[in-house]
């Protein structure tokens, strides 16, 4: 029984986390047809910009502790929105429309591009900026489980994240004139959409997603070189799963995904990493398109 | 006449779309069918099932008296039923030559060999006697994205008719084809499937040509056929002029085949 | 992206002549000259893999999982059963690209664009996983690989360099001309007809799919040999082989030296490698950024390699 509760609640923070670093990946993919490797990049620069400056914070005295927590956030905001509107606005509004997988080796080069400027902007010894993870303390459920309050507050986030987004795409007009694109983007072009509004709006905010994950998540680890890219590849995974460009996607496949790890982790160690593409294979044999993706057949 | 394609009960809906309603064709060796019906009608979708590229939602499909049923595209070309399609579905980056080249391949059988060349003078001068049979020649070496409409269409069609099928759907094969070209394509490709021997079935728009060339008519409306016969009875008929032609049609100024 | 007709014809003969004049080099270029076109060659192997994928329209970031396969195999033979012959150690590296090709195929060719490039990604991630954590085959470091024997001879020192050397001129050489006719033969076009239309493949009475595993597995098997040689002329293999990283050079390398022709990847692989040197030494930190850029600038201005500035164009684009 403990043993059952350690596993749903590991996955059900595993699957946060995961959720969490995919919903902005699946939202570009979603309204800009682009799978943005260098996303990886943007979970790693969200985690620098935060490490730093929250170790900055808690090297002297700066003020109340909690507000750390809001550094984390700010750090976040700003890295993903400098780098949101200067990679939307100086290179993808120029080759938007132009093929899928040529647009995956464009963002590649970006992630080449920004992996060798993280290292020059914050070298390459780790960052540590566990303070924010301390400071919620640990909650002690039933006789041997503990579980750190952080990382129980992340699946608080990501739920809120979650909601925060069903909450746009469905309740506001800027929503369903997403949706709309997503859904049809010749129609909505025809329709009169602003679609290149719309397609920096929404690498913005998957951008800053991105670097949200990474800044959330830099408190529990240490930023090392190289993080961003194992991330592209998990997010990927879960991403797929889901079915490609859907949010509500991302939320089941960060679920499943997470689970099955957790199970993994507890029960059979060794193959942690093969269950993850496990699922990811298995649930493609079966449902190419992803759980939540469509298929539109090619009309002839 | 041993019917070469016949279909029972063939239905399929799309969602609350039913795009063909229990249709039961027989199209007998040696016929010139033209298909009839606006857009929607389902005419597309009939040659889609019965070429294997979409399941019907119930029905039978046989051809030459065998179910095909289940099979692939592939597998209903290699049997003889071959199609070309409504907008050409072609190798836009190749040239037409090597557009033809790959359909030879194709036709010699379905694993093409990876030691021996495509391009071989033999394979070379069975394109050329194409090209001539078609009068394509002068685009040969062209990039299939530079030919024009009309040529491209008739392209589709040779490639269709390498493998030295029985029975040819065209869909369309006049759409997209400026009024001066029409019926010269449409002489161009009769001739051809006459002489070798190919029975046909054809989707139109214009009355003029249909009357011209087909000896059997049937008119779509609403994934259902609400006429079929031969062309003067089904374009005489009420129904179809007002459902399908939309105004009254004069067929003794069309010149109604034979 | 056919190739020139006048090169088809004469690509034998050329192939037949660099491979001399490459030969002739063992007793003329330095020594690290020759280890690093050594090394060069091997990696156009698999560069190759990728470059006829992409002739069908698949852009592979996992081609890594053959070449650590390749490397891995040469070490493993060479190490457990003693097996020290070149040749047969590269026959087996082939061998066992080709078999995990098969097993893979019939899953990921069912896979177009990003989500083949994604899979192939994740399957190379998956061998890099195994690597990492199975202490039996030195986790993170991997190990090292015997210096091997040429037919029964076994060369030492220089000789053993210059063999080596010699060795990947050959195979590179043997390769390419196979690949060539590959390519210019009746499945070779076929590939190129896919990436094109499926569809009409199809209808004309092929299965698309089974030319691109088809495809897939000679792709699977070259690379796999560029890993073996890699491995044999490094004398060192690791996890690192099936990076994705890894694949993202060799993608990197097929749009820098284009699809046009055989001889392209191995071009692109030797400007690489030269560059990588003098970019190391003088700018560590800025070798992947240097890659990044350069890889945006040929997307953008030239899109169809370094062959495209030796290559003539293709035959008119518009009826005349
Ligand atoms: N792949 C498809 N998905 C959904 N609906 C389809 C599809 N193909 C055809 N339809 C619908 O089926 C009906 C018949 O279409 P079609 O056979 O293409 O008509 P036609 O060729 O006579 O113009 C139309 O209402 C069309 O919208
Ligand atoms: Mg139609």
């Amino acid at each position: 029984m403990t043993t059952l509760i350690a596993i749903l609640l590991d996955g059900a923070i595993y699957a946060s986390w995961l959720f969490l670093v995919a919903a902005g990946l699946t939202i570009i993919y979603g309204v800009m047809r682009v799978l943005n490797m260098a996303h990886g990049s943007f979970y790693a620069i969200g985690a620098y910009a935060a490490a730093a400056t929250v170790g900055w914070f808690f090297s002297g005295e700066h003020g109340n502790p909690y507000l750390s927590y809001l550094l984390l956030v700010g750090c976040a905001l700003l890295a993903g929105v400098i780098l949101g509107v200067v990679i939307e606005q100086g290179l993808l509004r120029f080759l938007m429309g132009r093929d899928e997988i040529l647009m995956v080796i464009v963002t590649y080069a970006l992630l080449l591009i920004l992996e060798d400027a993280t290292k020059l902007i914050w070298g390459v010894d780790p960052y540590f900026a566990y303070q924010p993870y301390r400071l919620l303390g640990i909650s002690d459920i039933g006789d041997i489980l503990r579980f750190a309050n952080y990382d129980l507050a992340l699946i608080a986030v990501a739920v809120f994240i979650g909601l925060a987004a069903w909450f746009v795409l469905n309740r506001t007009n800027k929503g369903r004139l997403l949706r709309a694109v997503i859904h049809d983007r010749e129609i909505a072009i025809a329709m009169g959409v602003n679609v290149n509004a719309m397609f920096a709006a929404t690498f913005v905010i998957g951008a800053v997603l991105g670097a949200l994950a990474g800044a959330l998540t830099a408190p529990a680890i240490s930023v090392t070189p190289g993080i961003g890219v194992e991330v592209i590849v998990l997010a990927f995974a879960v991403v797929v799963v889901g079915g490609l460009g859907s949010i509500g996607g991302a939320a089941a496949g960060a679920v499943l995904v997470g689970l099955s790890r957790s199970f993994a982790v507890h029960i059979a160690p060794e193959i942690e990493l093969f269950v993850i593409y496990g699922v990811m294979f298995l649930v493609l044999a079966f449902r190419p398109q992803g759980l939540f993706g469509q298929t539109l057949a090619r009309r002839i | 006449m041993s019917a070469i394609l016949e279909t029972r009960g063939l239905t399929r809906t799309f969602g609350a779309v039913v795009a063909a309603m229990n249709l039961n064709v027989r199209i007998d060796q040696g016929e010139i069918v033209g298909v009839i019906g606006s857009n929607g009608a389902g005419k597309t979708t009939f040659i889609n099932m019965v070429t294997g590229y979409l399941p019907p939602s119930s029905g039978e499909i046989l051809f030459d008296g065998h179910s095909v049923l289940g099979r692939q595209p592939r597998a209903i070309t290699r049997l003889g039923m071959v199609r070309s399609f409504q907008v050409a579905q072609l190798f836009p980056k190749l040239t037409v030559l090597e557009n033809a080249l790959v359909s030879l391949v194709a036709a010699e059988g379905p694993r093409p060999s990876f030691l021996c060349p495509l391009d071989t003078p033999q394979r070379r001068a069975k394109a050329d006697a194409i090209f001539a049979e078609f009068g394509v020649s002068r685009y040969r070496d062209v990039l299939v994205s530079a030919v024009p409409q009309g040529a491209r269409k008739l392209v589709d069609i040779a490639m269709a008719l390498v493998s030295q099928p029985r029975m040819l759907l065209l869909d369309e094969p006049t759409s997209g084809v400026s009024i001066e070209e029409k019926f010269a394509l449409m002489d161009t490709v009769m001739a051809v499937v006459r002489r070798h021997g190919v029975t046909i079935l054809f989707v139109e728009h214009d009355m003029e040509i249909v009357a011209r060339y087909v000896t059997r008519l049937m008119a779509f409306y609403s994934g259902e056929i609400i006429a079929d016969g031969p062309p003067k009875s089904v374009l005489g008929d009420a129904r179809v002029q007002e459902l399908v032609i939309g105004h009254h049609l004069d067929i003794n100024a069309l010149g109604v085949a034979a | 992206m056919s190739f020139p007709k006048h090169l088809a014809s004469s690509t034998g003969s050329a192939v037949a002549i660099a491979a001399l004049v490459f030969a002739a080099g063992t007793w003329v270029l330095p020594p690290w000259l020759a280890f690093l076109l050594t090394l060069a060659f091997a990696k156009g192997l698999v560069v190759l893999g990728v470059v006829i994928q992409m002739r069908a329209g698949l852009v592979s970031f996992g081609q890594a999982l053959f070449y650590c396969i390749g490397g891995y195999i040469v070490g493993l033979a060479s190490q457990s059963l003693g097996i020290s012959d070149a040749f047969a150690l590269l026959a087996l590296a082939t061998g066992a690209g080709i078999l995990m090709a098969l097993a893979c195929g019939w899953l990921l060719t069912r896979y177009r664009e990003i989500f083949f490039a994604m899979l192939t990604l994740a399957l190379s991630m998956i061998l890099y996983g195994a690597l990492v954590k199975s202490s039996a085959l030195g986790s993170t470091d991997g190990f090292n690989v015997a210096a091997p024997s040429f037919l029964g001879w076994t060369p030492q020192g220089d000789a053993q360099k210059q063999a080596l050397y010699l060795l990947s001129v050959a195979v590179a050489a043997a390769v390419a001309i196979g690949i060539h006719r590959f390519m210019v033969s009746s499945l070779g076009r076929v590939i190129e007809a896919v990436r094109e239309n499926e569809l009409r493949v199809e209808y004309l009475g092929l299965s698309p799919r089974a030319v691109l595993f088809s495809n897939y597995v000679v792709a699977a098997g070259i690379s796999a040999l560029g890993g073996g040689l890699t491995a044999l002329a490094s004398g060192h293999i690791d996890p690192d082989m099936a990076v994705w990283t890894t694949s993202g050079e060799f993608v990197f390398i097929a749009i820098l030296g284009g699809t046009g022709h055989v001889f392209a990847p191995f071009i692109g692989a030797i400007v690489f490698s030269v560059i990588r040197t003098f970019a190391i030494q003088e700018a560590p930190h800025f070798w992947q950024m240097t890659l990044g850029v350069v890889l945006l600038a040929l997307i953008l201005f030239l899109p169809k390699g370094l062959w495209s500035l030796i290559a003539r164009d293709k035959p008119a684009e518009v009826a005349t």
